[in-house]
């Protein structure tokens, strides 16, 4: 067989596409959204849960951080979280905490709340769950830290772990 | 009278085309939209609570105003360019919408040179 | 005990597959034009191996042995009988087994149908086939074996999915895998060609009927997995431009243009090199799209619980076959002449070629761009339906016209044509859209065109057929059939998409929507308790204001206790003209249901389309049979 150029062109791309798919399989496939590190959270509107006041952006802007967290009373694997958030609410005075009470009625969710223990700072509603896709969120629980400027610097997908815990601890310092 | 009855008329009808579009377009929304949670599904066919959510805020930019472009650049903001189903015409997409119609370009002169060839 | 049966008998698989390569091996040495009795033996032994060890399978599944890993995982005492036995291939290594099964079955009908070619070709093709036939048997042994065993024997099976039990899915793996493992057999004769250089005519009838065969029945398989996707989940589409539905779209590009070549190295002995080419890259894509199911790479509905070890052999079986294609094909092709007249078929036939070229790279870019760019840049996107509308749809104008225009030209000799009655037609088809949409609504100018060419085709076939009747030209009738198909399915396809109404919105029991001329009545719900799924069926009314008449649809939510499932079973009432469509789930933590009401014209049509297609391919197997 000539070796030519053409032949050579050919075998690469052969061997480019076997290597990308090898490399392919050993992929994470689910999308996670951590792509949105680094997005500024913007344009939600927000109310109190217990007053309907409304929290804004110039709200969440007086905290050094802020963790957003959404949850609701009929949400198993919050219950597993949430000592967590109690943890963050005593420990670290620079991180406030937003929890956004998703899809959920307001008395369930301050039963709840009574019952686990309050670690929130402020506790917005959303019942028709609007607002969780303001803030990137596709399910729940799912939280969001914020720096004071607003930008995401973290994204935590599922209840927060002793893992997640800490390293929120880390980034909050 | 009766030119009140045509304007009346004319009045249902366009209103009814109107609905119509905005239906039409809500629905084309729906389908360019991907449920995020779902294996391989768009907005439109999903059941999953994702989707509904979804639906309701598409819902309300319609009714704001905001336009198709200005709905998906809004979501993929917010998760990214995988949420729609068409890719942008970006400078990572370029090989993409490109190389079907390089190949045609290709593939025209590989056909016109055959044909053109004739026996010596 | 099954599962020592079955695995004996793939041993035997194997062992008759290194026999048969050695024996065709010192056979071909021998310079005569008898192939020894004992390869024809050996084949025969291979073949009743082949098939005993899938009922072994089979019959593990009925009586629902769980001593089998395969059978726990993939049924259940409480399964139906005709859905035990399917589940058979209904998982990985199941259907991994009807692979080979047909892998064997068509290197025994080869050997045996070909009998007057060439020898040395003939034992080539079966050694080249006995190599993949190793290839996928050691993959089944090492990976994915499904006689393996487990002890304690578990009492009870895992596999009650109710998606999966359904006819449509049951006979449409099969249907496809007669496609996608058939063209095993010309890459293998491809590979034979060119080491016994056994080329031109005689190939092209060698392999003829067996691209016919894995070509009808490839049309088949998609045509009856779009039916299942249609009728069975839900959402009221038949195609979504999926990876794995692409998976199956890519080899029919490929052996269309196959098919079609075929014919033009049959009458005129050129084209050879790009024959081959068709030949060997049908099952590379048919081996890539197997790849791309079933190693979890992708995100999709359809694939099976993926694992990533499977991908790793899977790669590695589809690299070897690739090098080992090119290498044979740089090493042994020789450059041809092309002497092409410009006015006739075969012209016509390289002109279908390059579009089926331009489609089969779009919808393969389509679907690996999102993994190659998510590997190098790890940036994700999504390539959905609007990307291949886009692109693919504005030529299936030029390619249709072409389509009609092409066969009236003859073979070999340039024909000036008079097109008087084709320009004819084709004002016929002008007016009849106007028709269209002048009456039922207007669309745009792309859609316009779709109609006009697609009415063009269909007439043309049919003024086609009146003359090959006349003239008794039977060999043309598979030819106007197909065509004639292809026109009716874009004509349904077009007419579907542009007048299909689609309403998304929320009821409650007892309450009203109006959708255009339709009110549906949300009456009531019903819940029932069947024997394995509790059932909320809700009844609706459907009163067509214009026509004033009314249906009644009942759209389901199934709630499946083992395992615990939720399926949405859509109210679907298919008729001539259009059908309705209606799905309800429930809105949750609120007594709203969410209802999607579709109204989807001519959806029956694109069926009956897809099958005339595929039965043109049959009158043609029919025919060359009568023939012979």
């Amino acid at each position: 067989m000539k070796i030519s150029i053409f032949k050579i062109i050919i075998f690469s791309f052969v061997i480019f596409f076997l290597l990308v798919f090898w490399l392919g399989l050993k992929k994470n496939n689910n999308y996670d959204t951590n792509n949105i590190i680094g997005n500024k959270i913007s344009n939600f509107q927000l109310s109190s849960i217990y007053n309907n006041k409304s929290i804004s952006e110039e709200v969440l802007k007086k905290n050094k951080f802020t963790l957003i967290n959404f949850f609701a009373s009929w949400c198993a694997p919050c219950r597993t979280e949430h000592k967590y958030l109690l943890n963050l609410s005593n420990k670290n005075d620079d991180v406030k905490i937003l929890g956004i009470n998703f899809k959920d009625k307001k008395n369930n969710a301050i039963s709840f709340l009574n019952e686990l223990g309050n670690p929130y700072d402020f506790v917005a509603e959303d019942t028709e769950g609007k607002a969780s896709i303001f803030f990137g969120i596709y399910g729940i629980p799912e939280s969001v830290l914020v720096d004071s400027e607003l930008v995401i610097i973290k994204k935590i997908v599922g209840p927060i772990d002793l893992e997640q815990y800490e390293a929120i601890l880390q980034l909050t310092q | 009278m009766r030119l009140k009855k045509i304007i009346i008329i004319y009045f249902f009808l366009f209103s009814s085309l109107c609905a119509d579009e905005n239906n039409l377009e809500l629905n084309e929304i729906y389908k360019n939209l991907r449920c995020l949670i779902c294996q391989g599904q768009s907005i439109a066919d999903s059941n999953s609570d994702f989707a509904s959510t979804v639906k309701l805020v598409v819902q309300d930019q319609i009714r704001e105003g905001k336009s198709k472009e200005e709905i998906y650049d809004f979501l993929i903001s917010k998760y990214g360019e995988w949420i729609v189903y068409q890719p942008a015409l970006t400078k990572n997409n370029l090989l993409l919408w490109s190389l079907p119609y390089v190949v045609l370009i290709l593939g025209g002169f590989v056909v016109f040179f055959i044909v053109r060839r004739k026996k010596a | 005990m099954l599962s020592n049966i079955g695995e004996i008998l793939v041993f035997l698989i194997l062992a008759s597959s290194f026999l048969i390569i050695y024996n065709a091996y010192l056979d071909i040495k021998i310079r005569n034009q008898i192939v020894k009795k004992t390869i024809y033996n050996l084949s025969l032994f291979q073949i009743t191996f082949t098939i005993l060890s899938f009922f072994t399978l089979i019959i593990g599944f009925i009586h629902s042995d769980f001593s089998l890993i395969n059978v726990y995982e993939n049924s259940h005492t409480a399964k139906p009988l005709f859905y035990k036995i399917a589940g058979t291939w209904g998982n990985h290594e199941g259907s991994l087994l009807l692979w080979i099964n047909i892998l064997v079955l068509f290197s025994f009908l080869f050997l045996i149908f070909n009998f007057r070619h060439n020898k040395k070709f003939r034992l080539c093709t079966l050694i080249f086939q006995n190599i993949l036939i190793i290839g996928f048997v050691v993959f089944l042994l090492l990976n994915s074996n499904p006689f393996s065993s487990i002890y304690p024997v578990p009492l009870e099976g895992l596999g009650l999915n109710p998606i999966l039990q359904d006819p449509a899915l049951a006979i449409h793996p099969p249907l496809l895998y007669v496609g996608f493992v058939g063209c095993s057999i010309y890459f293998s004769a491809a590979m034979a060609s060119m080491f016994s250089e056994y080329k031109g005519k005689e190939f092209a009838l060698s392999i003829k009927s067996w691209v016919q065969i894995s070509w009808c029945f490839q049309t088949l398989g998609i045509t009856v997995g779009s039916i299942w996707a249609y009728y069975e989940l839900g959402w009221g589409g038949f195609w979504f431009w999926d990876p794995v539905e692409n998976a199956s779209l890519l080899p029919w590009f490929a052996i269309t243009a196959l098919m079609h070549s075929v014919m033009v190295l049959e009458k005129r002995n050129t084209l050879y090199a790009w024959v081959i080419i068709l030949c060997l890259l049908t099952f590379i894509l048919s081996v890539t799209g197997t790849f791309l199911v079933r190693s979890g790479i992708l995100n999709s509905v359809h694939t099976f619980a993926s694992d990533p070890s499977r991908g790793i052999y899977i790669l590695l079986f589809l690299g070897m076959m690739i090098f080992a294609s090119l290498i044979i094909f740089f090493n042994k092709h020789k450059k041809e002449s092309y002497n092409f007249n410009l006015k006739t078929r075969e012209t016509f036939i390289l002109v279908n070629n390059w579009f089926m070229a331009f489609f089969l790279v779009t919808v393969l870019v389509g679907t690996l761009y999102p993994i190659f760019l998510d590997v190098i840049t790890d940036v994700k996107i999504s390539v959905g339906p609007p990307f291949y509308n886009i692109v693919i749809i504005p030529l299936i104008v030029p390619f249709i016209i072409l389509m009609t225009v092409g066969p009236q030209f003859k073979w070999i000799n340039s024909q000036d044509i008079k097109f008087n009655k084709n320009i004819f037609v084709f004002f016929g088809a002008v007016i009849i859209n106007l028709f269209i949409y002048y009456f039922f609504g207007s669309y745009s100018i792309l859609t316009n065109l779709i109609f006009i060419v697609a009415i063009f085709l269909i007439l043309q076939c049919f003024l086609d057929a009146k003359k090959s009747f006349s003239k008794n030209k039977k060999f043309e009738y598979p030819r106007i059939i197909s065509h004639l198909g292809f026109g009716l399915l874009v004509l349904s396809i077009g007419i579907n998409h542009q007048y299909s109404l689609e309403v998304d919105f929320n009821l409650k029991v007892g309450e009203n929507k109006k959708v255009n001329n339709y009110e549906i009545f949300f009456e009531n719900i019903k819940i029932e308790q069947n024997k394995n799924y509790k059932s909320v069926i809700g009844n609706f009314k459907l009163t067509d204001l214009k026509k004033n008449s009314v249906q009644y649809l009942d759209p389901e939510i199934r709630v499946y206790s083992d395992p615990e499932t939720l399926t949405y079973e859509a109210a679907i009432k298919s008729r001539i003209t259009s059908d309705f469509y209606l799905t309800m789930s429930n809105v949750s933590r609120s007594e709203y249901y969410n209802i999607k009401f579709q109204n989807k014209p001519f959806m029956i049509w694109i069926w009956i389309s897809a099958f005339i297609i595929a039965s043109g391919g049959f009158v043609q197997l029919v025919l060359k049979k009568n023939e012979n």
